[in-house]
């Protein structure tokens, strides 16, 4: 017992190791690290070879499609690009005055070249969106642009007197930029005023910033209610014995065989004002026939619905981590001396704290991005940022770079929260199942 | 560690712990443990011996207080604790696999139970120095127990039991995840701690040799029935029935018939190739009639001098194992091929090879007539 090497382990000795092999090399002399690297080069190639069908498939649908997206939100080249003369002439405009006769000169020779390439009503129609109006202006001068002759000033000017706005030119001379933030300005519900400053939107047209807020403490209230419904189930689930555990974990799956869709339908028929709950607690006189609870198409239907679908992400991995814990540690501190409840806080929570991290990471990142639930469920109140992502991809009004930019938001959220955990757990130590 | 001892008079000291007619069943069907009466003495050095299924893990747990007795009462220091949740009986336990908590370090390992019995801080520390110094652990103190080997995660474990000062400490098969040498040197410093600090010490292993070597008595379980309750010597000398020879060292047994009562230290069994044997009569009564003779193989004389043994038989080697210190070999004696005979690695004593005819012969009270 004096010697402790006698157990096969010296702190000193280790470090004795660690020196000799900064030294180390093989017989013909090169060091002993760059020989292992060479030896175990095929094995690496190989390797690499496996895994390299799904990378490129990776690559190819997940992260060029991310780059796309993320490059297309700050992307603004329709002007730059329909109108490349008039970009390089109004660049020297001090933007107080109506710009002089080169800059309507360079307009109305990107014009003939817009009208003959048909691209002109592209730009006509970029910068309507930042003036509604702008693309009849644009446009009825384009089609006379022919006729027309120097100096274009004047032509200009007596052709529409629109043409003496300034803040038309503030707009042509701001979206030149071939990178703007203006997307993300509104997703954070910011724009550019006349005069090119960034100022906050009229609180009527504010909804991103609160809709980003609500996706988060919904998550947030989701990830909780997890927590508390699955880790008894959890608990359950890993100390029962495997004839019973089994048909619970049948329970607990079962969810997953049935597909998302039905399962929402289900809670609205169960939740809705002439559902089923409600038809119990009238039934029960707990309430009113007039006043019968709103449960759906509002925060709670999407919680509820929420929460129901995502357990089975909480209860997995919590279950994996929980079924290592040998009952001989609660033991131990039952016989060292700790009530059930020490032992229980004190040992076993501790324990857990691998697959409830693991959890929480799975269950929050999953909520922050869901879709299908709260369009379904979520009505006017309940919606997330990602029903707003998908509105603005689909149908006349459509603004995918506003979407580009918002998914951007959500994807730069998801990354800081992961960031965030990993300092504070070491996403090393998690088990997901 | 100081352990009170003054308080005691010679009727608590002859039984400290005792089981009073307890009874066990898991399922409402079968036994596991059938009636036991066990009585410990304060000081002792008490293992529960047996093969898996035996019940003596399920009789340490009943005393732990982890699991229920179905019927009867435990006592500790006269007072019953059969319904005394765990930690409220102050008993130490070393568990299987130590159960050292895993996201601790040693120091919060040893400090856990005295924490919870709402120790100041310093003496925490003091007891917590005391007891790694006491295992030869002085400067693990910040280690987790995967950064230690197994024999010092066992150390750990038995300071962890004794930190709190407890009388008793149970140990549930506590060596049995380490190899032998080291298994070896910890059943003598486990031996050393429990001779210095005087605690009681109840024992589960189903190790017969780990059993003789630290063990003042040892209670041989088999089927939920302690088989015999003895001092080592006793239970390898002089077993009480077939089971414990065959289960305590190494055995041979022949079957017979009791042919004649000689008197009382001497039968003839008549074995069922026919050759008579005279063998000492341990659990043998007047009605018995078949017999398993019971001898161990280092008591077995190879080619004995003429009229020197009262029982010779021939056989013929079948197979010859050198092991070192002896040469273990198999015969074929009176039709059964199973016959071992050690034979010392030593001048004098004979060596045999494959083939080989020998005449082998012992003496009566060597051969031990237990229940067939």
């Amino acid at each position: 017992m004096a010697d402790i090497t006698a157990d096969g382990y010296s702190p000193a000795r280790d470090e004795e190791d660690e020196a000799q092999d900064k030294a180390l090399t093989t017989a013909d002399g090169t060091p002993l690290k760059i020989s292992l690297r060479r030896s175990q080069a095929r094995q690496r190639r190989r390797a690499f070879y496996l895994v390299a069908p799904l990378l490129a498939f990776l690559v190819v649908t997940f992260g060029w499609p991310i780059a796309q997206m993320t490059f297309r939100s700050i992307h603004n080249p329709e002007v730059a690009n329909y109108l490349p003369e008039t970009s390089a002439a109004i660049a020297d405009w001090s933007g107080d005055d109506v710009p002089d006769e080169e800059v309507f000169a360079a307009m109305a020779r990107d014009m003939k070249t817009g009208v003959e390439d048909r691209t002109i009503g592209r730009a006509a129609a970029r910068i309507n969106r930042e003036i509604p109006g702008a693309r009849s202006l644009v446009m009825s001068t384009a089609r006379d642009v022919e006729e027309m002759s120097p100096p274009y000033r004047d032509a200009f000017l007596a052709e529409d007197e629109d043409w003496a706005d300034l803040e038309f030119w503030r707009l042509i001379k701001r979206e030149t930029r071939i990178l703007t933030p203006a997307y993300y300005l509104l997703a954070l519900d910011f724009e550019y005023n006349t005069r090119g400053e960034i100022v906050e939107r009229p609180e009527v047209y504010q909804v991103y910033r609160l809709l980003f807020w609500r996706t988060a403490w919904m998550s947030m209230a989701i990830t909780g209610l997890c927590i508390l419904l699955g880790y008894p189930i959890a608990h359950l689930l890993a100390t029962l014995p495997l004839r019973k555990s089994n048909l619970l974990m049948i329970l607990v799956l079962l969810p997953f065989w049935t597909s998302l869709l039905v399962r929402t339908s289900a809670w609205i028929v169960l939740l809705q004002q002439q559902g089923v709950i409600n038809d119990l607690l009238v039934w029960a006189n707990i309430v009113g026939d007039d006043g019968r609870v709103r449960m759906i198409y509002n925060q709670i239907g999407t919680i509820i619905a929420m929460t129901h679908i995502l357990l089975p992400f909480m209860i997995l991995p919590l279950y994996s981590v929980m079924k290592t814990i040998p009952p001989s540690y609660m033991r131990a501190a039952r016989s060292l001396g700790a009530t059930q409840f020490t032992a229980f806080t004190k040992i076993y929570m501790p324990l857990t704290i691998p697959g409830l991290a693991a959890g929480v990471l799975l269950v929050f990142i999953l909520a922050i991005g869901y879709y299908i639930t709260p369009a379904l469920v979520g009505g006017e109140s309940g919606i997330f940022i990602s029903n707003l992502i998908a509105q603005n991809m689909q149908g006349s009004s459509a603004q995918l770079k506003l979407a580009s930019a918002l998914a951007t938001i959500l994807l730069v959220a998801v990354l800081v929260f992961y960031w965030l955990f990993n300092k504070l757990i070491g996403v090393d130590r998690l088990k997901f199942g | 560690m100081q352990h009170d001892s003054g308080t005691g008079n010679g009727a608590e000291d002859s039984a400290y712990v005792r089981f009073e007619d307890v009874q066990k069943s898991y399922d409402g069907e079968t036994l596991v443990i059938k009636n036991l009466n066990l009585a410990i003495k304060r000081g002792e050095f008490l293992t529960m011996l047996g093969p898996s299924g035996s019940g003596k893990t399920t009789c340490l747990m009943m005393l732990a207080g982890f699991e229920s007795t179905t019927h009867g009462a435990i006592w500790l220091h006269e007072q019953r604790i059969d319904n005394v949740p765990p930690h409220k009986r102050g008993i130490g336990m070393v568990f299987q696999n130590y159960a050292l908590f895993p996201h601790m370090t040693v120091a919060e390992n040893l400090a856990f139970p005295l924490k919870v019995r709402g120790m100041g801080k310093s003496e925490t520390e003091e007891r917590v120095n005391r007891v790694l110094s006491m295992v030869e652990l002085p400067q693990m103190g910040d280690r987790r127990p995967a950064q230690l080997s197994g024999g010092q995660q066992q150390r750990v474990a038995v300071a962890r039991a004794l930190v709190f000062e407890p009388d008793l400490v149970l140990m549930d098969e506590p060596l049995g995840a380490l190899d032998k040498q080291l298994r070896e040197q910890m059943q003598f410093e486990i031996k050393h701690i429990h001779e210095s600090l005087g605690v009681t010490v109840v024992y589960v292993t189903h190790d017969q040799s780990e059993a003789l070597t630290m063990s003042d008595r040892v209670a041989v379980f088999n089927d939920g029935i302690i088989q015999q309750l003895s001092t080592p010597e006793v239970l390898y000398e002089a077993p009480d029935n077939a089971f414990v020879a065959q289960f305590i060292g190494e055995n041979n047994r022949l079957l017979g018939e009791v042919v004649e009562r000689t008197s009382d230290t001497e039968i003839r069994v008549k074995l069922e190739t026919g050759e008579t044997i005279r063998a000492l009569p341990v659990n043998i009564d007047a009605s018995t009639e078949r017999t398993t003779l019971s001898l161990r193989p280092e008591r077995v004389q190879i080619n004995p001098p003429e009229g020197s043994m009262p029982n010779v038989l021939t056989g013929k080697v079948a197979e010859v194992i050198y092991l070192g210190d002896h040469i273990r070999t198999r015969l074929a004696v009176a039709g059964h091929d199973d016959f071992i005979v050690k034979i010392p690695n030593a001048s004098g004593h004979p060596s045999l090879s494959e083939g080989e005819a020998a005449s082998l012969g012992w003496t009566i009270e060597d051969c031990r007539a237990l229940d067939a």
